[in-house]
């Protein structure tokens, strides 16, 4: 039997004036109709190059360079501009990652479908709509006769994915490719769309390449797995042997890097085969050390920051008269403790007012009611910047996006040593100058990184930066929101191991925001449940995750994808898998 | 070969000097002749401009070496022409090459103070127009709006009239050029405001901004430190493009008799004064410091827009 799609040598590159850069190299892969292959691998791997690539949409000046594709024993790499467009759309059908750019917001959904369908099919404006309406139902949309005439905006995110895949689905091709489909989704919408996507591929014996980052949403979707690391296939096989025994070295730490969902570990394995960067051991004596010593603040209080009736109102429609004014409420009278040297976890999806939570307590943002008090002290009673400013320096913050959160014009020393000088706390340059060089090697990072700019580092170094810039006015709290959710799975054990350390070294508080569940379990103590704003539901790591108490915490549980058959091999604490 | 951040972080670090000959925009500037030749070009120029005094074979401001027997001469090349006077010379017997030379350096200086006045006023209004936002944002760039309703040039004369009007015709010689910077200057602001404002907005939710303000630090330090360097890219470009048409605004504006003092040679003058001699067959007095204009301007424009596409990523 021929295969579907049948992948034979394939190599990609992207000619630059520094030579050229090898994305795919040497790849062979094959894909039965009704199949769906999952191709796994962390940022820069490769993993998307293969859908531009398979569908003729390589960006110049990349170009296959060796190999041949063929869709049902034909060869499609070789074809030219017009008969690709033939083949794309019809033959072969794409979802991309962000529902909110891949519709065109000027038209009706109707326009988008019929069109596409017409100049596939050719069947006509009336047969067209009948079958446009017919795909929106198989999609899952409520009342497709009615929302067929409605634009995009009008649809919720992930029933927008659903129009896209409808789309993909408009011309009955043969091949779907979907690069990261559910990346931009909500938990509770991901496993929609996945068990929709799955279903899709069984009905119309359409095969289907997902490509994606996430383990989970290759367990629960792929028969069969494509490990990728560096424009190389290094492991394929049947989705249960991958996940629970994969054979090859890279494989093993990839899937060790998973944050476990189903129990909680001390310390994440340490994944040495991706980066080739050893944690360093750190002998920094912290107790005669700058960071250790006169941390001058009052010992002891048992709760580190508590937050009262915390509300948050953002202006949503302006006008002269107060009574006019419209006002979403992004925090609604939360109230929560946070006790000294404890992991508190605030966990929710996105839009749930987390991340303000975060901006509210550090004074980024001023609360429309409510009062947060941090070591004893009511903050949102100081008045002045100055007044605040003893306050605010014991608290820090790392964010999200490690790309934007430094400063691209300063060096890294400059970065770090900034709030020292912003504070004085050290006597002289040189002073402030060994503070941070120690502080780059806490970190992970060496001292040699602080004349270097941060262009010059990757996504999971920055964030060590993050951490050490935070670090540098000795706070003794700390806010992670989402520290990790831009990186890679290895990446983010090696920093959830750093945060981890720093925590028990320094006796932090900690506030730490994700919506990731099987982290927020191997990370906190305590956990929030937040959703639209309140705070369902507080309470021990444990007892969340074995006995959730609320009904929405219940219901986030049952999404969290359950990796069935994980590799069960104990990690011994600190061991290196690779 | 496979370029990946983590093997660049392992490199020695690069000097300043290093890391810029190996950057796209210095490659790109090798790679396009027109562009090379335009900053040849602008680099004589401005050399020759600083040097005047040095490089000029006369010296048109030295009554004594003028003699009006030497007027109206025509190019050395032409039949009457005098070795002396390359270009020829002009009403005056002030020999043209000389002047055109002293006169870039006037077109020049006042081109470039106008434009960094400008820069610190539009950028600086940007600034607080971006990251304080509300009333304040609305109210400059109201003003922005209505200014951006008037020609520059109109701008411009108002000034420099006004200017006329309030101070004394003796004083007002002496201070002709800063007028003139000024009156150029505040015509050509709006620009900066509104590209730094716009900028701002962007910079200001990032999270660098908002980590600086967890350290706790002030608007106005977020602003000079973090914000500044940010939103300077686009400001750069703007600013050669400004220089060609603040040159000519006060090629335009001494043309006119409104710029500096007739006294002063500077490119327009020279222009206005050949003017009235084109059609009695003395065509050299205004066409040599035209074409000196036109291909000063021409460089500065063509440097520009090579500077904007290759500091533009999406171009490269």
């Amino acid at each position: 039997m021929v295969a579907l799609l049948d992948i034979k040598g394939l190599r990609v590159e992207f000619p630059s004036r520094r030579g050229h850069v090898v994305a795919i190299q040497d790849l062979t892969l094959e894909l039965a109709p009704g199949e769906i292959l999952g191709v796994v691998g962390e940022s820069g791997a490769g993993k998307s190059t293969i859908g531009a690539a398979v569908s003729g949409l390589l960006e110049p000046p990349g170009e296959v360079t060796g190999g041949e594709v063929r869709l049902k024993g034909e060869r499609i790499d070789n074809l030219d501009e017009h008969q690709r467009r033939a083949i794309r759309g019809r033959r072969i059908g794409m979802i991309f990652q962000d529902p909110l750019t891949s519709l065109d917001p000027l038209q009706t959904i109707e326009r988008q479908l019929i069109d596409t369908i017409d100049h596939h099919l050719a069947v006509g404006e009336k047969e067209a709509r009948a079958r446009a309406v017919n795909l929106l139902d198989q999609v899952g949309i409520p009342d497709p006769n009615v929302r067929i005439a409605q634009y995009p905006h009008q649809f919720s995110g992930g029933m927008r994915q659903r129009v896209v895949i409808a789309l993909a689905l408009a011309a009955e091709p043969e091949l779907v490719i979907a690069d990261e489909p559910t990346t931009a989704l909500d938990v509770s919408v991901q496993a929609q769309i996945l068990e929709l996507l799955k279903s899709l591929c069984r009905e119309k014996q359409v095969g289907m390449i997902l490509i994606t980052h996430d383990m989970g949403v290759i367990a629960d979707t792929a028969d069969r797995v494509c490990v990728m690391y560096r424009g190389r296939v290094v492991e394929t096989g049947v989705t249960t042997q991958i996940i629970g025994a994969p054979r090859h070295d890279y494989t093993k730490s990839l899937i060790s890097a998973i944050p476990r969902p189903d129990r909680r570990s001390r310390r994440f394995p340490l994944v040495t085969y991706i980066e080739g960067e050893e944690e360093r051991p750190e002998k920094i004596d912290l107790g005669s050390h700058w960071l250790g010593q006169s941390r001058d603040f009052g010992a002891g209080e048992d709760v580190m920051l508590k937050a009262e009736d915390l509300r948050m109102e953002f202006l949503t429609q302006r006008s002269m008269w107060r009574s006019k004014r419209k006002y979403l409420r992004a925090v609604d009278d939360v109230s929560f403790e946070i006790r000294s040297g404890e992991v508190f976890g605030l966990v929710g999806e996105s839009g749930s007012g987390k991340s303000t939570i975060a901006r509210l307590v550090t004074g980024i943002y001023r609360p429309s009611g409510g009062s947060v008090t941090f070591a004893g002290q009511d903050l949102t009673a100081l008045k002045t910047r100055a007044e605040a400013a003893p306050w605010r320096r014991q608290m820090q913050m790392i964010f999200q996006d490690p790309f934007s959160s430094l400063n691209g014009r300063m060096r890294v020393r400059d970065i770090v040593a900034e709030p020292i000088h912003f504070h004085r706390l050290a006597g002289s340059r040189e002073e402030a100058q060994k503070i941070v060089k120690d502080l780059l090697e806490l970190v992970g990072l060496g001292a040699a990184a602080a004349v270097r700019f941060p262009h010059e580092f990757s996504g999971g170094q920055r964030q060590r930066i993050s951490i050490a810039r935070a670090l540098a006015t000795r706070p003794r709290f700390l806010i992670c929101d989402e520290p990790t959710s831009a990186l890679d799975v290895s990446i983010q054990a090696q920093i959830l191991n750093l945060l981890k350390d720093l925590q028990e070294q320094l006796q932090l508080s900690v506030l730490f925001i994700s919506h990731d569940l099987p982290v927020i379990r191997q990370m906190c103590d305590r956990v929030g449940v937040m959703r639209h704003g309140k705070l369902l539901e507080v309470a021990e790591t444990e007892t969340l995750f074995q006995r959730p108490s609320h009904e929405y915490s219940r219901h986030l549980l049952d999404l969290m994808p359950k990796l069935e058959g994980l590799r069960r091999e104990e990690v011994m604490e600190g061991q290196s898998v690779a | 070969m496979s370029v990946s951040t983590s093997e660049q972080a392992g490199a020695a670090p690069k000097s300043r000097l290093r890391s810029f000959l190996d950057g796209d925009v210095w490659y790109s500037f090798t790679r396009s002749p027109v562009v090379m030749l335009s900053a040849i070009f602008l680099i004589v120029t401005f050399l020759a401009a600083v040097f005047a005094p040095y490089v000029a074979p006369h010296d048109p401001f030295d009554l004594a070496s003028i003699d009006l027997m030497d007027a109206s001469l025509p190019p050395a090349w032409e039949a009457d022409g005098d070795p002396r006077f390359l270009l020829g010379t002009d009403d005056q017997g002030r020999d043209v090459l000389s002047t055109i030379i002293f006169g870039a350096r006037i077109s020049l200086i006042v081109g470039i103070a106008a434009v960094a006045f400008s820069i610190v006023l539009g950028v600086g209004l940007g600034l607080i127009s971006g990251y304080v936002g509300g009333r304040l944002d609305a109210f400059i760039m109201r003003v922005a709006d209505v200014q951006l309703s008037f020609p520059s040039i109109l701008i411009a004369l108002l000034i420099d009239g006004v200017a006329r009007s309030v101070i004394s015709r003796s004083a007002h010689d002496e201070i002709a050029l800063y007028v003139l910077v000024f009156a150029i200057g505040v015509s050509g602001w709006v620009q900066y405001a509104r590209t730094v404002r716009g900028s701002t907005l962007v910079e200001r939710d990032k999270e660098y901004v908002q980590a600086a303000r967890v350290i706790g630090m002030g608007p106005t330090l977020i602003l000079w430190r973090h914000v500044l360097p940010n939103v300077m890219g686009p400001v750069l470009v703007i600013a050669t493009i400004h220089l060609a048409v603040a040159i000519i605004t006060e090629a335009t504006l001494s043309f006119l008799g409104v710029g500096v003092p007739p006294t002063t040679p500077s490119l327009g003058t020279l222009i206005r004064i050949g003017n009235d001699y084109l059609f009695s067959g003395e065509w050299w007095i205004t066409i040599f410091p035209g074409v000196a204009l036109v291909l000063l301007v021409l460089a500065i424009n063509l440097l520009g827009d090579w500077l904007r596409d290759a500091l533009n990523p999406k171009l490269r």
